[in-house]
């Protein structure tokens, strides 16, 4: 059995309460290859068949050890063109770390916290792999800067097209962005990341919504695209649908986390956006975009913070370093507890009133179904972020009659291709809400159909 | 980078301004709207289209707070950093004979644009416009063109009736009858001409202007409720048929940052 994992370090849970600062500090060369060093070399490597995008794994990890930074960060490359952002954010207990050998006895091999080293190590010492793009001249556009539109945009640009990314907002990454807080992945990082598509070549459009600025016809059609990505993602918030759920102080976890990561309202009036969230605040939900408005209105100054989750603690599905931090920084969990009324007065957010659950058969999930008990419980708030989860947004297929959608609102799409000929899509517009992984996995995807999408509409 | 083409002062509170920005422009109908950002820690507040002209786009606002009155320090030639649009549905254009426009103070502006579009199909428009005093009485000229009446009010009597434009509407409809009104102004405005217009059968559109961030169904900050169901107004609107609204959820959503907004309007007599 393989020793301990190398830890690594964190900011002091009362310091970094009150402050954005990144909670988890990254390996030193040292600690990178001592935890490399617990890998087995597997012959039949399971880590590498559940990572979502099959980075070769024991490789990277061989290469690292041997103190070839370079090399090991150009396999990850290969395969991952955002690995400083993988590393930090996939959850890897149920992806790679969870199917690794070594985890089956003891802790499994620290994959992301190594992935991230050498994505670090490459932003910081300018590490790029030198390689030639032969320009072929023919346009492709991709709608969204998320990760899918991102990894899209990578690998459709390896291939010698001229790429341009359309964004609706004026900052580049989607939910990297507007979504994931500073303390988890610096937005510095992922600045850093879209410019290094910019020097490929890809040419970056903020400002402009698809569907509204200009269609999907009008691209194809009007302005020469041969193919279109979509990587719209899934903003649309979904209500609760309880009484009361207009009631000012309470925000959908989108506007919360906006107004701080996106519009740097931690940093009013500097910056000129405010955001108000009081001194207890309710969070609503259980997964990584609960745990961010948790931890984020704890570093707010809220001196109450506390999650409200219908199952137990083993369901919630967050990451498990994301409850862990959680947890260390104070957010109270309230389990088996149904928001069913917000209660007002003026309105104005007073009260949440939740009916006790209680936890019956196992469902599909595997997790324990929560069942009504018509017994309640009322809470003293000011505020309540609501965390439960979202759809894509309607504007592309309001703009677009052709383009089919699932009564979710997620674009139907056949190994890619969605129902307009030459048009693709991929990412959370098609999954509904998942991760930042199976997002760029899909976005890479997708650039294999549309090459050959093209390649035979032109051989025609 | 979008560039200020040109700019009139409407009043001392309410400038145009004609922006160079040729990806709104293509698609925008009457009824849509911009977000746009003065600079790097700016906040991204929502603005009517009043006008388009091939490439270039006009927006009217009022210098309320801290925003505004800091694109209003901006001049001929400088740019404007972030300016997104067409946003929201277009304004439904009713298939009617007689339509009444109804302004309130700067909602003047956002109501040009719709008047126009009726006065275009041939329908017969009237305007009641009303604000604080005649120094706030914007665009009179540009509705004489396409109006047969124009009634005017005031808080102050300085120019028309003295009173609000309900005041006015009382007198009116004890003579006329129409088709269609659309209500533009402060939500407090919007909500007693609805109350007003319910008791006389005519039915009111409004625009409405919650706060706003993204305008594109991300946030939720616009929401409304409308006859108990929730909406999205930077998607779904801004307009609305008025009467479902519940103009008192959303005067207080309006209303929630007002703190934060006289902290911001500190920060500009400090300038
Ligand atoms: C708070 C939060 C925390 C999360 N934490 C994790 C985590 O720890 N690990 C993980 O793996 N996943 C996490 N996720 C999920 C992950 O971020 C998403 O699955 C992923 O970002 C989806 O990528 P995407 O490219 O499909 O869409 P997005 O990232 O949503 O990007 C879509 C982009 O398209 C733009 N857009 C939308 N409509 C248009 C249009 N009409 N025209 C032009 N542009 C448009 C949007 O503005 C946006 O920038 C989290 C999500 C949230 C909200
Ligand atoms: C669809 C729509 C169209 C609009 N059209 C026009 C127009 O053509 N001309 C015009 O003068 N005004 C218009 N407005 C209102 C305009 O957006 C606000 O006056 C402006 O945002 C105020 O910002 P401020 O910082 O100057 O003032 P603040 O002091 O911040 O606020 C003054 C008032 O504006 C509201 N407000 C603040 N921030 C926002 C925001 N991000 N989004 C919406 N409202 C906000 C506040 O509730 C407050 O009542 C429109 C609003 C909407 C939603
Ligand atoms: S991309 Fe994610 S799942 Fe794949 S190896 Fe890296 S951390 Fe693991
Ligand atoms: S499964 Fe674990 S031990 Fe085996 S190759 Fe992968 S990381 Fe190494
Ligand atoms: S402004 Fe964000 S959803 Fe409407």
């Amino acid at each position: 059995m393989k020793g301990p994992r190398t830890v690594m370090p964190v900011l002091d849970a009362v310091v970094r309460r009150t402050n954005f600062d990144e909670v988890a500090c990254g390996y030193t060369l040292e600690d990178a290859q001592l935890e490399a060093s617990r890998c087995l070399d597997c012959k039949n490597p399971r880590c590498i068949a559940a990572c979502p995008v099959a980075i070769n794994i024991p490789k990277f990890i061989g290469e690292l050890i041997e103190g070839n930074l370079d090399q090991a960060y150009f396999t990850i490359y290969d395969d991952n063109v955002l690995p400083s952002i993988c590393g930090r954010v996939c959850p890897q207990e149920k992806q790679c770390e969870g199917a690794c050998i070594v985890g089956i006895k003891g802790e499994p091999v620290s994959i992301g916290a190594l992935e991230r080293f050498l994505g670090d190590y490459s932003l910081e010492n300018d590490v790029l792999e030198k390689r030639t793009i032969i320009d072929n001249g023919i346009k492709v556009g991709i709608v969204g800067s998320g990760p899918a539109g991102l990894a899209n945009a990578a690998e459709m640009r390896k291939k010698g097209y001229s790429v341009d990314i359309f964004e609706a907002l004026h900052d580049f990454g989607g939910v990297l962005k507007y979504g994931i807080p500073d303390f988890r992945l610096p937005k510095d990082i992922v600045t850093t990341e879209v410019n290094r598509l910019k020097d490929m070549g890809v040419k970056f459009h903020k400002n402009v919504v698809i569907g509204k600025s200009i269609t999907i016809d009008q691209l194809l059609n009007e302005e020469g695209y041969q193919s279109l990505f979509l990587g719209s993602g899934a903003g649309l918030p979904s209500p609760l649908g309880v009484p009361g759920e207009n009631l000012s102080g309470i925000y959908y976890a989108n506007e919360f986390l906006t107004r701080v990561n996106l519009m740097k309202s931690h940093k009013f009036p500097e910056s000129a956006t405010p955001v108000k969230i009081g001194q207890r605040v309710a969070v609503v939900g259980g997964g990584n975009v609960a745990m961010d408005a948790a931890r984020t209105a704890k570093r707010l100054g809220a001196k109450e913070v506390f999650i409200l989750y219908r199952r137990d603690m083993e369901s919630l599905p967050a990451r498990l370093e994301e409850i862990h931090h959680a947890i260390e920084e104070d957010i109270d969990f309230r389990l088996t507890l149904n928001p069913v009324e917000f209660i007002g007065e003026n309105y104005r957010l007073k009260q949440v009133r939740c009916e006790i659950m209680e936890l019956g058969e196992r469902d599909k999930s595997g997790r324990r179904r929560p069942m009504p008990t018509g017994t309640y419980k009322t809470f003293e708030i000011d505020s309540c972020v609501i965390s439960i989860g979202q759809k894509p947004n309607p504007i592309l297929k309001e703009s677009e009659a052709d383009l089919e959608v699932d009564k979710w609102g997620r674009i139907v799409t056949d190994n890619h291709q969605t129902s307009i000929p030459g048009v693709f899509a991929g990412g959370d517009v098609v999954s509904g809400a998942a991760t930042v992984i199976l997002a760029m996995g899909a976005g890479k995807d997708a650039s294999v159909e549309m090459d050959k999408y093209i390649k035979s509409k032109q051989s025609e | 980078m979008y560039k200020i083409l040109e700019k009139k002062v409407l009043n001392i509170d309410v400038d145009l301004m004609v922006v160079e920005a040729p990806l709104v422009a293509r698609n925008a109908l009457p009824g849509h709207f911009i977000i746009l950002r003065v600079d790097e820690l700016g906040e991204r507040i929502p603005l009517t289209i009043v006008d388009i002209d091939g490439q270039n786009v006009s927006i009217i606002y009022q210098k309320l707070g801290y925003s505004t009155s800091l694109l209003g320090e901006l001049k001929v030639g400088d740019e404007i950093l972030d300016f997104v649009g067409p946003l929201g549905k277009p304004a439904h254009i009713h298939d009617v004979k007689t339509v009444l426009g109804i302004a309130g103070g700067v909602g003047a502006a956002p109501l040009l644009p719709q008047l126009k579009e009726y006065a275009a199909r041939g329908i017969k428009v009237d305007l009641v416009i009303g604000a604080r005093n005649k120094d706030y009485i914007i665009l009179l000229d540009k509705y004489e063109e396409i109006c047969e009446n124009i009634y005017i009010a005031t808080d102050d009597g300085s120019l028309g009736t003295k009173g609000f434009v309900t005041t006015v509407l009382t007198e009116l409809y004890k003579t006329k009858k129409y088709d269609q009104t659309i209500a533009i102004g402060p939500l407090v405005m919007m909500k007693f001409v609805v109350a007003m217009n319910k008791k006389y059968n005519v039915p009111t559109d409004v625009s409405l202007n919650p706060i706003m961030i993204d305008g594109t169904g991300m946030c939720g900050n616009c929401r409304v409720t409308i006859d108990g169901k929730t909406f999205f107004a930077c998607i779904d609107g801004p307009d609305f048929p008025g009467e479902g609204v519940d103009f008192d959820e959303l005067i207080a959503r309006q209303d929630y940052y007002s703190e934060e907004e006289h902290i911001c309007n500190l920060k500009l007599v400090k300038k």
